[in-house]
């Protein structure tokens, strides 16, 4: 009696349990929003403005700025993600030609005008296309892959790197060397996902390898000299190598809890170049320390995990390589600011994604995860 | 073909496929995690401490204080040298994007000459980092407020107040204070340089540099936190500097100016000594310069024309200035005659106008020698008339080393130990000094001529001051020095510290009564009748004529044609009163026949009567004034 009962009200309740979840699921569907990945932005967005207040001094014109570049991206997310992963997959073929198009010009423009040229003026919008890039490429790459069949053949390969390697290296020559790395591990990325034979990737490192010395060749001289400082710092202490070893000080004087926010002596005092942007973890470590760094780690893993997550329970070959690739893409770029910084890496500059003060790529990102978003929630009803 | 492709994909296979894929890169991210995790645990766990300290580096600045340096006065309490605060415009090069920009509109703003540039670019490049450099320097009121009001445009530029010395009586002083400058590569060896790390100053000569160590003071400390641009946030600690003593002088500035009016146009030097204890009441070299341009840096066009001025105003006569004795150097020698008995009081020589060393056929005149000589003349007559044939047989008889050693005993021909650092000992030439100086041997003509103070015997105006207060105290000696007392800035005095000197002795005392009665009458019936005599004291007094041009034996030939930087120096010695000496004055007026026995007159009397009256009868003695010619001629 007490035990039909007590299975009776337990199978009511999985029951309930599983109709709010569908009802819910429909709910967010009908928003096209992943509300676990939205989470993990939320957390990831909030902790970035939590370090931004420190970093920018203090200074609230500064927040009020970000937090409208914010509430713009998020509007562009939400956008985004209302567009369906079929119609991307249709339009990419000729925003891409777009993209190619524009960043061709920037660079010619920048040949003419004798200097680096990254923004594209268009009477009532300035903006950098290459940024547009890093969302065309994998777009691109992907949709070229849908239309193979997998794993890839060599030469599919080949074509495919000339997806992303033309804009890529174009990039690089702007010069915009953090960007245009971006770009290539975009659509490397992509390449990745399909299924590139193992035997092929060593033949293609082994060359990358090769070819170091030539890329070299082609580097701006203030590149050489980064990578140069990467290298040993102290040979320019109050140049080039300045920017490191101010941010390793700041990062290493926070230790295990930090000095507290608003209190890293090396930001506050701006000892710290850059501690807005480009430097921003430096902040994080300085003022919450060890177990700051960790939980914004974290944030980034969550979201990217989600990502990988959506993009494994993608139902077309599009949708996961562009879900995978953008959630790669975003850890690789998170990653690689966070080894510079810690000089793990090279100074290349590159933003910390959605934490660093800035406008055009924080748009760009969020537009890349409203895509992720838009293939978790248009999916086909399939029985499960 | 490529819809056929499409067809024959295996969905199911892809899915899988990619699914293994993503493990991969995530095991791969999960490794760049760590790997990033454990950079954080070396730089914040393990080498934190390292960080750490870096960091407080960075912000900790320990910053000097300068201490305010001492003044100086005159043995009257009056201000002689201070510190004025100054308004400079200053630019720190960390904080100025476009340095070109920044001056042209400062430019436009306020008056900024070229050299205040050339100066600027010159001071930039010997700077510390984040420590501002001087563009230009005392900017007046108006120019500080058009500055301050347009400040927001200039970031990098500001105005700074800092104290700068200044000398209230400007050239006058300017041979015996000196002067400060910037501390160049040089002196910062000689210095302890955390004392001086706020010091932008540093004496350059005179008593700004001989007591330097006391004026300037110790350095004080202020532990600030700072952020990148150097800009104090936050006092943290302070230590206060230590202000430099404050520096009395023995100079008398109205006897200084007085002595300097004395002199007028003529170039030359007073020293006037208190022979009672070597202070030295007035010591003046004409021209003097204005040490206040040295301050704020002269441009390297001013200081050449300083260097290259024919009339040598950097040149310190008082202490640097060599000449020869002349005939004020007769009165040393006849203490040493009489003191070695080699001559008596009443022992005469006949002075046939000329002079010849026994089994010599070179000929020695007496200036006297046109109008056929002296005739008979003893020791006080010798003194009194500057008989120079007396004096060729008295050098003969007592010959170069006795005459040294007299001169050596004056403090002649080495420093007097005065407190400056620049003093030269001039000269007492001696046999051994001829052999080493210029390779020949000693001649009995070099004895004759030194026995009337030309040839190689030097004296500078200090010596020659010194060795008549020696004189007037009947051989009582004092080191001449120009500080009375320190005031330290707990009010302690320290009074100035006597160093002993050898007396001279002449074992005869009526040696001395002998010489300062045959030097009275120089003034009352000798050379220096153009002197006068005061009712109000009893002087004693020596001429003497330092040969410029050798005019060989015409020395009736007109002496007012030559140019004037040929004609003969004149110098004088007196002291007063003869009873209780208060005053020893030597003075060397250069091309100048007449102007030291005036020159002299004048000083001893403001000193002993006071200012003078404003009666006009200076010009009573000027028929006197070509009585002594200039003496016998050197081979």
């Amino acid at each position: 009696m007490s035990v039909n009962e007590r299975i009776n009200s337990l199978l009511q309740q999985r029951f309930d349990e599983r109709k709010r979840d569908f009802i819910m699921k429909t709910r967010w569907q009908l928003v096209h929003i992943d509300p676990v990945l939205l989470m993990a932005l939320t957390l990831l967005i909030s902790i970035g403005i939590v370090i931004l207040y420190s970093a920018t001094n203090q200074n609230d014109e500064m927040l009020y700025r970000q937090l409208a570049r914010l509430a713009l991206a998020s509007i562009g997310l939400v956008a985004f993600a209302q567009v369906s992963p079929r119609t991307y997959a249709k339009w990419t073929p000729p925003m891409y030609l777009l993209g190619m198009g524009l960043v061709t010009m920037v660079l010619i423009m920048g040949v003419i005008g004798k200097g680096a040229q990254r923004w594209l003026d268009l009477g009532i919008i300035r903006f950098q296309p290459s940024e547009i890039m890093k969302l065309l490429v994998p777009m691109a790459v992907a949709r070229y892959f849908s239309h193979v069949s997998l794993p890839p053949k060599w030469y599919h390969v080949v074509f495919a790197s000339f997806l992303f390697l033309a804009p890529g290296l174009m990039v690089i020559k702007q010069p915009d060397l953090g960007t245009g790395l971006m770009i290539i591990a975009a659509g490397a990325s992509v390449v990745w996902f399909a299924g590139i034979s193992w035997r092929f990737l060593i033949i293609l490192l082994t060359a990358v390898a090769a070819s170091l010395p030539v890329a070299w060749h082609y580097l701006h001289d203030y590149q050489r000299l980064r990578v140069l400082t990467f290298l040993n710092p102290e040979r320019d202490p109050l140049g080039a190598g300045y920017h490191i070893i101010q941010s390793k000080i700041a990062i290493g004087s926070g230790g295990l809890f930090g000095k507290g926010w608003l209190h890293g002596t090396q930001s506050q005092l701006d000892f710290l170049p850059e501690h807005a942007t480009d430097f921003i973890f430096a902040v994080c470590g300085e003022e919450f320390g060890l177990w700051g760094c960790v939980l914004l780690i974290v944030a980034f893993l969550a979201v990217t995990a989600r990502g990988l997550v959506i993009a494994s329970q993608a139902q077309d070959t599009f949708s996961r390589l562009l879900a995978g690739s953008l959630s790669v893409t975003f850890f690789l770029s998170a990653f690689i600011n966070m080894g510079m910084v810690t000089g793990l890496l090279p100074v290349v500059g590159l933003p910390l994604p959605l934490v660093s003060y800035g406008g055009t790529s924080m748009v760009t990102v969020l537009a890349g995860f409203g895509m992720i978003m838009s293939i978790a929630t248009h999916r086909k009803l399939v029985a499960a | 073909m490529a819809t056929r492709r499409l067809k024959i994909k295996d969905a199911q296979r892809e899915a899988q496929h990619f699914l293994r894929r993503n493990l991969l890169i995530g095991i791969i991210i999960i490794v760049m995690v760590v790997a990033l995790i454990m950079r954080l645990f070396l730089l914040q766990v393990i080498e934190h401490d390292k960080y750490t300290t870096l960091s407080h580096q960075n912000q900790l600045y320990v910053t000097p204080i300068e201490p305010n340096r001492g003044l100086i006065y005159d043995r009257n309490g009056i201000l002689l040298a201070e510190n004025l605060p100054v308004y400079n415009l200053e630019v720190t090069l960390e904080r100025v994007s476009d340095l070109p920009k920044l001056l042209k509109s400062l430019r436009e703003l306020i008056t900024i000459s070229d050299e205040d540039v050339e100066r600027f670019h010159k001071l930039r490049k010997q700077r510390r980092r984040f420590e501002p450099t001087q563009l230009k320097i005392n900017l007046s009121e108006q120019e500080v407020a058009k500055f301050s009001v347009n400040r927001y445009r200039f970031p990098g530029a500001n105005v700074k107040a800092r104290l700068m010395r200044h000398y209230t009586d400007g050239p006058l002083m300017s041979h015996v204070i000196g002067f400060v400058g910037r501390i160049n590569l040089q002196e910062l060896r000689r210095i302890d340089t955390s004392n001086y790390a706020a010091s932008q100053y540093i004496g350059k000569v005179g008593i700004e540099r001989f007591y330097e160590g006391a004026l300037h003071g110790r350095v004080g400390y202020e532990r600030v936190e700072t952020d990148a641009s150097g800009r104090t946030v936050r006092v943290l600690s302070r230590t206060m500097p230590l202000a430099g003593n404050n520096v009395y002088l023995t100079i008398d500035s109205r006897l200084q100016k007085a002595a300097y009016e004395a002199l007028g146009k003529t170039r030359g030097s007073i020293v006037a000594i208190d022979p009672n204890n070597g202070e030295i009441l007035a010591m003046v070299s004409n021209p003097p310069y204005e040490p206040n341009r040295f301050i704020h840096g002269i441009t390297s066009k001013e200081y050449k024309s300083l260097q290259d001025d024919p009339q040598q105003p950097l040149f310190n006569r008082s202490i640097r200035g060599r000449y020869p004795f002349g005939s004020t150097i007769k009165p040393f020698y006849g203490l040493q005659g009489l003191k070695l008995g080699t001559v008596t009081p009443k022992f005469r020589v006949f002075d046939p106008g000329t002079y010849q060393i026994p089994g010599n056929k070179h000929i020695f005149r007496c200036w006297k020698w046109a109008s056929g000589g002296h005739r008979h003349v003893n020791l006080r007559k010798a003194i009194v008339v500057s008989c120079d044939t007396y004096f060729y047989e008295l050098a003969y008889r007592l010959g170069i080393r006795r005459l040294a050693d007299i001169l050596f005993q004056f403090g002649f021909g080495k420093k007097t130990g005065i407190d400056m650092r620049e003093e030269l000992p001039a000269l007492v030439a001696t046999p051994e000094w001829k052999r080493a100086a210029r390779g020949r041997s000693w001649y009995t003509g070099d004895t004759i001529n030194a026995g009337i103070g030309q040839g190689y015997m030097l004296t500078t105006p200090l010596q020659l001051a010194s060795g008549t207060a020696a004189l007037a105290m009947r051989g009582k000696r004092y080191t001449p020095h120009l500080l009375h007392h320190q005031v330290l800035p707990n009010g302690m005095e320290v009074p100035y510290e006597h160093k002993v000197l050898p007396s001279v002795d002449v074992k005869d005392p009526t040696a001395w009564d002998l010489v300062i009665d045959a030097m009275h009458r120089v003034i009352t019936e000798g050379t220096a009748r153009a002197f006068g005599t005061s009712t109000h004291y009893k002087a004693a007094a020596k001429t003497g004529t330092a040969q410029v041009y050798s005019a060989k034996r015409h020395t009736h030939l007109n002496k007012r044609a030559l140019p004037e930087f040929l004609r003969d120096h004149s110098l004088f010695i007196v002291f007063a009163p003869i009873k209780h000496p208060k005053i020893a004055v030597a003075v060397i007026a250069e091309n100048d026949k007449s102007k030291a026995k005036r020159a002299a007159r004048k000083v001893v009397d403001f000193y002993l009567v006071g200012p003078p009256k404003k009666d006009k009868k200076s010009d009573k003695a000027s028929a006197d004034e070509a009585n002594e010619n200039p003496q016998g001629v050197v081979r």
